[in-house]
């Protein structure tokens, strides 16, 4: 059996059944990585005694039946979430010696249930990007074609689960950087909605939009990771205090009613827009075909502050960033620039050599935004915008259930085609980032591919904390489509 | 021309909450460097804070004992500037949406009499941390432990008009603080730490004139002089017909001066904005009302109740609440005692004399109010007289010996023996021949010198009740 083949589901079941073993499991993935990642490049850190000491561990909980469905199973975590004892880069240089005493609230639900800890996955650097190309480190190729990148800025944990390196991974999406890598590299990306998942332990970028997600291989997959994550946290007073359901229903639902009731909600601002591609068209059209298919009624909806997404976006975010980056100033912890003549050129060598290009620029943005003088016009605007967004989306859900769109308006492009042009990149994120501002969960399943051969994605958005109508909605897109059961030959 | 001076006051209490305002590190004074830190406190990434509901109750009732209007929904903001105390690169404080605004707090004064000084708002943050030089050794060393640790800031209104009047808010202030129990207000650890921001005007005009802001002001002493330092500073610039500079200006104690520290084109943009890591704090009416059920007694109630209950003057209650300690002390002194005001006269001179000139405050007090309440009651039961019971006091404030001992083993206890006495008379009007031959010729002025030849040989203890009536008695009786 090609142990690394099984989605988690799969695995899972054969580690309770006993007829695997998380040490062959984990074996046959870090022989898989052995093999194969550097020619992907998606783990910043893989610590094999580490992992298979977990392995170890999590079969004498199974030999002992005190597992849970994550025991033994093998997970990668983007490098931005914190790992006791274990190197936390933020895909920079300026934590490339930094080992946390501590864990991240998500990394401890994992260990909690034995599972195993494979890697941590590269990131473009404190998860700004959408290529994974801002890394301080290497870019991560897209393993359907190495010569393209795998989305960003969670780019190594999808390529780590488009690669078969792991079951399933975590990342983090502040305006796309699950569902887009998700959709670059044909696996699912699950945006949660905003204080589902506890942000303890996550190297914030914008603290008011990041979210940690799961990326897997199928939807089944994503909703039981998401099962293990969600939940209140003591520790991060934003966590919602809701009853968290079981996700796994979602499917159950679709199994029984497949989409009957369920209205599907058509963004008329996002497809009027120039430069959609035309492979990335026609899966959406197909997508809405398919859904219609499947029982659910479609109509028309307006979000009709779309055009002013991306600017409010690019506001807020470097806003934020700006001050979250702040602690990152050589005093304790992290790179410090050598010989500084005083204390304000260590700030300003540390924070110059330290951060890369992409940082500097969002720091440098965020830090005129908020300045006196121009909050206002600013800050000020864009918390207005993002006020009248959030406005448009509760407009919506009044009339659907879910919204269908795009993740982004192309397939992934080839590596250095956009690092000299971050505008571009930006506009890239239009389809993403309003779930982002709005608070509200978005997901990406695999919805076809292009003429090149690489995969595309179709997303999902729906009202706050339904991620259950997200589950349905994608597992039978994904029954439908069959292309979980594909993957790119390495 | 005369000028008129325009004062508002910027206090920081911190609140003695027993951990931090966003972590659960100690706020314990005095540890190791950097012993009460955390992964919070110290700003590592990743972590977020976790406001301490603890430090919004003593706000809350801080907020209420100033008469201010507390805020149902209110919220912190960053403030951003570097420097290596604060590890975040911000601090977290309420900026645009403080807890509680539109306060007052009414003071008096010799020369101005009565006023009410308004508090513009009382807001909660986090304090930074410290910074040790080492110009030796070239080095700044970093304590965090002060990293966190929750304060108020209480800005006044620009009402007040002399140092007076600021030493008297102040005072009053720091009072209420340590009634309500949520300050310790020890100004030399920084636990209550003092701005003042001061302009001048011509007298009669509306608009305010160019301010400057003192710091580095703490103790009471400082910021009464620092003030009337400023105001003749600013006064002499403008009657040389210059500009008084907006700049923060720091106060040298040793030097008797201000000194400039930073002007306004240093003044730092601290990118204000909310923080995202926190959701708005909402205070409720129950919350409140629970904390408005749980308020100590203030000053001003427990002075009326000194009057009326203690039959004080109103000039001894208001010695004896000005401090929470001080007013507890002469309770637990008095439970047990019939004359009270000889106590509370003893504890306002006596007492007081001492802590005064050791630089003593009334919880390091050398006497306990116990050992107090007990030499008033041998001076009530007339075991001691009042001479005797000064010189007990001082062996107390002295060795921390209990009165009863000390009268006992120095065999102190009043002789109120009438025939030991007559024989004491007698002996002394043997040994002054002269005197009493004056006495008895007219001068009665003498009748004190007996009495202070017997005191002189009792060592005070002859109870003058007794004393009297046999020396008049025996002056007399051979006339």
């Amino acid at each position: 059996m090609d142990l690394h083949t099984l989605t988690l589901a799969q695995a899972s079941r054969l580690l309770g059944e006993k007829k695997i073993s998380s040490l062959e499991l984990t074996r046959s993935f870090l022989d898989r990585i052995d093999t194969h990642d550097d020619a992907i490049n998606s783990f910043l850190s893989v610590d094999k005694a580490d992992a298979l000491a977990l392995a170890k561990a999590a079969d004498q909980q199974i030999a002992a039946g005190k597992h849970t469905v994550f025991t033994g199973i093998p997970v990668a975590m983007k490098d931005l979430l914190c790992t006791r004892g274990m190197r936390t880069t933020c895909g920079s240089k300026m934590l490339d010696n930094f080992i946390p005493r501590y864990d991240a609230t998500v990394v401890e639900k994992f260990k909690q249930a034995h599972g195993v800890i494979i890697g941590k996955t590269n990131m473009d650097e404190f998860a700004m990007g959408s290529s994974t190309e801002n890394s301080a480190y290497f870019p991560t190729k897209n393993p359907w074609n190495t010569d393209y990148v795998p989305g960003g800025s969670s780019g190594g944990s999808a390529a780590a689960v488009a690669a078969r390196f792991c079951c399933a991974a975590l990342g983090s999406d502040t305006g796309g950087s699950i569902r887009q890598p998700a959709s670059h590299c044909g696996v699912v990306g699950l945006k949660p909605t905003y204080g589902r998942v506890s942000r303890f332990g996550l190297v914030s970028y914008a603290s008011s939009l990041d979210q940690i997600g799961p990326i897997t291989r199928t939807v089944e997959d994503a909703a039981m990771v998401l099962n293990l994550i969600a939940g209140h946290d003591p520790k991060d007073s934003t966590s919602a205090p809701k009853d968290v359901p079981d996700f796994t229903d979602g499917l159950a639902a679709f199994d029984r009613d497949g989409l009957s009731g369920m209205t599907v909600g058509i963004p008329k601002e996002y497809l009027g827009m120039e430069g959609i591609d035309p492979d990335v068209l026609a899966v959406f059209e197909n997508a809405r075909r398919l859904v219609e298919d499947l029982g659910a009624a479609t109509v028309e909806v307006s979000l009709p502050h779309t055009q002013y997404v991306v600017a409010a976006y690019y506001i807020i975010a470097p806003c934020e960033a700006s001050s979250n980056l702040a602690r990152f100033d050589g005093v304790k912890y992290g790179f410090r620039a050598e010989q500084p003549r005083d204390l304000m050129d260590m700030y300003k060598h540390t924070r110059s050599e330290g951060f890369g290009q992409e940082v500097q620029r969002r720091i440098i943005i965020g830090t005129y935004a908020l300045s006196a003088g121009y909050y206002d016009a600013y800050y000020g605007k864009a918390s207005q915008v993002r006020a009248m967004i959030m406005a448009d989306f509760s407009k919506a859900f009044e009339t659907c259930d879910i919204l269908l769109a795009p993740v982004a308006p192309t397939p992934a492009f080839r590596i250095g085609e956009k690092t000299d042009d971050p505008l571009t990149m930006y506009l890239t994120d239009i389809f993403t980032l309003s779930a982002n501002m709005a608070g509200v969960p978005g997901i990406s399943v695999p919805g076809g591919f292009s003429a090149k051969g690489l995969p595309i994605g179709i997303q999902m958005m729906a009202g706050r904390f339904d991620e259950l109508s997200l589950v349905r909605a994608g597992y039978g897109m994904e029954k439908s489509l069959g292309l979980d059961q594909l993957f790119p030959t390495l | 021309m005369e000028f008129e001076p325009v004062i508002g006051l910027e206090v920081h209490a911190q609140l003695k909450t027993e951990t931090k305002i966003f972590c659960s590190c100690t706020t314990t004074f005095g540890n190791a460097p950097n012993a009460n830190t955390c992964p919070v406190c110290t700003g590592m990434p990743g972590v977020l804070p976790v406001l301490n509901k603890k430090a919004v109750t003593f706000a809350i009732r801080a907020a209420l004992a100033t008469h201010c209007t507390i805020a149902e929904e209110s919220r912190f903001d960053r403030k951003n500037y570097f420097y290596p105390d604060l590890p975040k690169g911000y601090q977290i404080s309420q900026y645009a949406a403080p807890i509680a605004e539109h306060g007052h707090l009414d003071i008096a004064t010799d020369r101005t009499g009565e006023k009410t000084i308004g508090i513009t708002r009382i807001h909660m943050e986090e304090d930074a941390g410290k910074l040790i030089h080492d110009p030796a050794r070239g080095k700044s060393l970093v304590d965090l432990n002060r990293t966190g640790v929750p304060l108020i800031e209480i800005v006044s209104e620009p009402d007040i008009r002399t140092p007076a009047e600021a030493g008297a808010y102040l005072r009053k202030l720091h009072a209420i603080l340590k009634y309500i129990d949520v300050c310790d207000g020890n100004m030399e650890e920084g636990s209550f730490r003092c701005d003042a921001n001061i302009s001048l005007r011509p007298a009669g005009q509306q608009a305010f004139g160019t301010r400057t802001e003192l710091k580095n002001l703490n103790s009471f002493r400082h910021v009464e002089n620092a003030i009337q330092y400023e105001i003749e500073r600013q006064t002499h610039v403008l009657e040389q017909g210059d500009a008084v500079i907006q700049e923060t200006r720091l106060w040298d104690p040793a030097k008797n001066k201000t000194m400039s520290m930073r002007g306004k084109e240093q003044a730092h943009d601290y990118r204000y904005f909310p923080d995202p890591d926190l959701v708005p704090l909402i205070v409720d009416q129950h919350w409140i009302q629970q904390v408005a059920d749980q308020m100590p007694e203030l000053p001003e109630a427990k002075k009326a109740r000194f009057i009326s209950r203690y039959q004080l003057s109103d000039y001894d209650a208001g010695i004896l609440t000005a401090d929470i300690h001080l007013a507890d002390f002469f309770e637990a002194a008095v439970a047990d005692l019939s004359n009270v005001k000889q106590a509370a006269n003893w504890i306002t001179t006596t007492l007081l004399g001492l802590l005064n000139a050791r630089g003593l405050d009334i919880t390091r007090s050398p006497v306990s109010a116990n050992d107090f309440a007990a030499l008033m009651g041998l001076l009530e039961s007339q075991k001691i007289t009042a001479a005797v019971a000064k010189t007990v006091f001082e062996e107390m404030a002295q060795t921390g010996a209990d009165p009863g001992t000390i009268v006992q083993q120095k065999g102190l206890e009043q002789v109120s023996d009438s025939l030991a006495l007559q024989t004491l008379v007698d002996a002394v009007l043997v040994e002054n021949p002269d005197e009493v031959a004056a006495f008895r010729s007219g001068k009665t002025k003498l009748f004190s010198f007996f009495m202070g030849q017997i005191m002189k040989k009792t060592r005070g203890k002859a109870d003058p009740k007794t004393l009297t009536p046999i020396l008049q008695s025996r002056l007399h009786q051979e006339k």
